[in-house]
C-alpha cells in the first residue's frame, strides 16, 4: 500500500468529521429547546389572558386593584384637581418622558376618558406593589403611588418623578368595550 | 497526597477488594496524609461546614416528606411540620436556622482564607471551587426560603428575579423573567420549580466539595504562617490529631447551634413571614435573611437599576479573582503588617454593609441637625453603603494588588517547625 500524499485538500474524512459534528450540535441544540421551553408560561396560563371590569363601580378619588394574569392592575378614578395637576406638567421633567393622554385609551366616541387611569401596579424598580392613600402621605410626593422597598414616587398619571425605578408604571393593553366597561389584555381592534 | 498510597491491604478479602475496587485505599489515603502542624481553629470550619451540609441534607430530605409545594399549601404545609408531625418542632427549624449556622460557618472559613494567604498560589483552585460552592449555597439558600411561602418568602422572590428585568426588554430582559417565573408573575409554577432546584443544588454541593477536598491533597492546607511544608517535622497526620481537633471544634459549635435551635429558632428569620403570602401587598420593608444583607446593601447604594444589579453581582464576582488581586509572595498577613490593618478594616466594611442592608435607605445612621421644616438630617444608610461599597471594592482592585509590591513584610521563621518550637526568629 502507497503512503497518502500529504495534501491541504479537503479530504472526504474531514467533509465526514464536519458533517457529523455539525449534526451532533444541530441534534443538541433541538433537544435541549424543549428541555428550556417547559419553563415559559404554560398554555393554561396564557389563556387566562383578558378581565373585564366595570368602572362605574368606582367612587371619586378611589382605586380599585384588579387581578390580571398574577398581576395587580390599578384602576383609579382621579379627581378634576387631580387629571389637571397631571396635563399641566412639563412633561421634560420627567425621567420618562410621556404625556398624561398617551397614556389613557378612547372610549366608544373617539374620546379620551380621563378620569380613569388603569396601570399594572408594579413598580418598574424590582417589581413591589406602590401604596396608594390620596388622603394620606403613602401615596408619596406626588399624589399618586409610593414604592415601600426603595422609595419610588409615581405622580397620578403612574409616572416616575422620584426614586430608582427607571420607567413609568406600564399600562396594559386594554379597551373600552363600552362606555363603563373595560377589558384588560386585549387592545381595541382598529 | 498526591502520588505514594499509605494503605497497605492486610487480610485477604482486603487485598481481593483492592485489585477491584480501591476504595479502602481512597479512603485510607484522604485521612492519612501530611497537614502541617501548626493548623488553628480557624482551620476547622471545613469540617464544620461538612457536617452543616450532611445536616441540611438529612433534615431537607425529612422535610420534602411532609412539605406541599403549591401556594395554597405551601404555608400550612410548613406550619403543620412544625405542630402535628413526629419532632417538626425540631426537625423544621434545624433546618432553618442550620442554613443560618452554615452561612455563618462559611464566611468565617472566606474570611480566614483571605487573612493566610489561601486561596493564592498553588491553592487557586481550591478557592474557585469554594466560590463556587458558596454561589450555590446562595441559590439553595435563596429558593429554600422561598419555599415557606410566607410574605417574606414571596416579596423575595419577587425582587430577586425582577433583578434580570435590568436586563432591557429589548435584550431578552421580559423574557428571561417570564421564563424564570412560568408566568407573568411569582406564582405557583415558581414555587413548584424553586422546590424542584432546592432539592437539587445541595447535591451539587456535594459534587463540588468532593473537587475541594481533592485539589486540597494536592498541595495539603495552608497554614498560619503561610508558609510551605519543607520537611516531614513540619507535619503531623490528618488522622488522629486533626480529627480529634476538628471533632472538639463541631461539639462547640453544635452548642451554639443547639443554643439558637431550642431557645430562639425564630431570631434569624422575620415575623412577616409567618404571614401568608400576598402577590397584591407589598410589606412596609422587605429585607433578605441576613446573610445576603451585604449584597443587598450594594445594590441599593447604586441609584440606577441596571448598575446596581451589576454593582452586585461584581461584588461576588470579584472574589474569584482575589488570586490574582493579592499580589504579595507572602501568603499569611501575620507578617504583612499594613495588609492587615486594611484586611480588618475590610471585614469592619462588610459587617457595616450587612447593617446598612438591614435598614431603610434613607434611615439615619446619626443625626447632624435639623432641617427648616424640623426633619431630622444626618448621614443616611443608603450614603453609608455607598461609602463602604467604595472600600469593598478599592480593597480588591486597588489595595491587595498595590500593596502586594510596595509593602515591606516583617521577617518570617525559616520553617513550621521552627515557628511552632520558638528555635528560630526568622531569617528574612
Ligand atoms: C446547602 C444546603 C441547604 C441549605 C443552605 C438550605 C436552606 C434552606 C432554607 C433557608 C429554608 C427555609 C426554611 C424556613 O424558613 O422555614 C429551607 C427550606 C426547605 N428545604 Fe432546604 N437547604 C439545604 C438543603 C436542602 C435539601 C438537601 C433538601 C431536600 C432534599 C431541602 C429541603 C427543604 C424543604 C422541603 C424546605 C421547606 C420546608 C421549610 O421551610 O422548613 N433543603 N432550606
Ligand atoms: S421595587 Fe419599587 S422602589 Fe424598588
Amino acid at each position: 500500500m502507497s503512503t497518502p500524499v500529504e495534501s491541504d485538500e479537503p479530504t472526504r474524512r474531514d467533509f465526514i468529521h464536519i458533517a457529523s459534528g455539525t449534526a451532533v450540535v444541530a441534534g443538541a441544540g433541538f433537544l435541549a429547546w424543549p428541555l428550556i421551553d417547559q419553563m415559559n408560561p404554560s398554555a393554561d396560563t396564557l389563556s387566562l389572558a383578558t378581565i373585564e371590569f366595570d368602572v362605574s363601580s368606582l367612587e371619586e378619588g378611589a382605586q380599585v386593584v384588579a387581578k390580571w394574569r398574577g398581576k395587580p392592575v390599578f384602576i383609579r378614578y382621579r379627581t378634576a384637581a387631580e387629571i389637571e395637576e397631571a396635563r399641566s406638567l412639563d412633561v421634560n421633567v420627567l425621567k420618562d418622558k410621556q404625556t398624561d393622554s398617551e397614556r389613557l385609551v378612547p372610549g366608544p366616541d373617539g374620546k379620551l376618558k380621563p378620569q380613569y387611569l388603569v396601570a399594572i401596579g408594579i413598580c418598574t424598580h424590582l417589581g413591589c406593589v406602590p401604596l396608594f392613600d390620596p388622603k394620606d402621605t403613602k401615596g408619596g410626593e406626588y399624589g399618586g403611588w409610593f414604592c415601600p422597598c426603595h422609595g419610588s414616587h409615581y405622580d397620578n398619571s403612574g409616572r416616575i418623578r422620584k426614586g430608582p425605578a427607571p420607567t413609568n408604571l406600564e399600562v396594559p393593553p386594554y379597551w373600552y368595550m363600552s362606555d363603563t366597561v373595560i377589558q384588560i389584555g386585549k387592545e381595541a381592534s382598529v | 497526597m498526591s502520588g505514594q498510597s499509605n494503605y497497605n491491604p492486610k487480610t485477604g478479602i482486603e487485598k481481593w477488594l483492592d485489585a477491584r475496587l480501591p476504595i479502602i485505599r481512597l479512603g485510607v489515603d484522604t485521612m492519612i496524609f501530611p497537614s502541617p502542624r501548626n493548623l488553628n481553629y480557624w482551620w476547622t470550619f471545613g469540617a464544620i461546614l461538612a457536617v452543616m451540609l450532611v445536616s441540611q441534607l438529612i433534615t431537607g430530605i425529612i422535610l420534602a416528606m411532609h412539605y406541599v409545594p403549591h401556594p395554597d399549601m405551601a404555608f400550612d404545609s410548613v406550619q403543620h411540620i412544625n405542630r402535628n408531625i413526629n419532632w417538626g418542632w425540631m426537625l423544621q427549624p434545624m433546618h432553618a436556622v442550620g442554613a443560618s449556622m452554615m452561612f455563618l460557618a462559611v464566611y468565617i472559613h472566606m474570611f480566614r482564607g483571605i487573612y493566610y494567604g489561601s486561596a493564592k498560589n498553588p491553592r487557586e483552585m481550591i478557592w474557585i471551587v469554594g466560590m463556587v460552592i458558596y454561589l450555590l449555597m446562595m441559590a439553595t439558600g435563596f429558593m429554600g426560603y422561598v419555599l415557606p411561602w410566607g410574605q417574606m418568602s414571596i416579596w423575595g422572590a419577587i425582587v430577586i428575579t425582577n433583578l434580570f428585568s435590568a436586563i432591557p426588554p429589548e435584550a431578552a430582559g421580559t423574557a428571561v423573567t417570564q421564563w424564570l417565573w412560568g408566568g407573568f408573575a411569582v406564582d405557583g409554577p415558581t414555587l413548584n420549580r424553586f422546590f424542584s432546584l432546592h432539592y437539587l443544588l445541595p447535591f451539587l454541593i456535594v459534587g463540588m466539595v468532593i473537587l475541594h477536598i481533592w485539589a486540597l491533597h494536592i498541595p495539603s492546607n495552608n497554614n498560619p504562617t503561610g508558609i510551605s511544608i519543607k520537611t516531614k517535622a513540619d507535619t503531623l497526620n490528618f488522622h488522629p490529631y486533626y480529627t480529634v481537633k476538628d471533632a472538639f471544634a463541631i461539639v462547640v459549635f453544635l452548642m451554639i447551634f443547639s443554643y439558637f435551635l431550642f431557645f430562639k429558632p425564630d431570631s434569624m428569620g422575620h415575623p412577616d413571614n409567618f404571614i401568608p403570602a400576598n402577590p397584591y401587598s407589598t410589606p412596609a420593608h422587605i429585607v433578605p435573611e441576613w446573610y445576603y444583607l451585604p449584597f443587598y446593601a450594594i445594590l441599593r447604594a447604586v441609584p440606577d437599576k441596571l448598575m446596581g444589579v451589576v454593582a452586585m453581582f461584581a461584588s461576588i464576582g470579584v472574589l474569584f479573582a482575589l488570586p490574582w488581586l493579592d499580589t504579595s509572595k507572602v501568603r499569611s498577613m501575620r507578617y504583612r503588617p499594613l495588609a492587615k490593618q486594611f484586611f480588618f478594616l475590610f471585614v469592619l466594611v462588610c459587617l457595616g454593609l450587612g447593617w446598612a442592608g438591614a435598614k431603610l435607605p434613607s434611615d439615619l445612621v446619626f443625626v447632624t441637625g435639623v432641617d427648616a421644616d424640623g426633619h431630622e438630617v444626618g448621614l443616611t444608610f443608603v450614603w453609608m453603603s455607598r461609602i463602604l461599597t467604595i472600600y469593598y471594592f478599592a480593597f480588591f482592585l486597588v489595595i491587595l494588588p498595590i500593596l502586594g509590591l510596595v509593602e515591606k513584610p516583617k521577617p518570617r521563621p525559616a520553617s513550621i517547625e521552627a515557628s511552632v518550637l520558638g528555635t528560630d526568629k526568622g531569617d528574612n
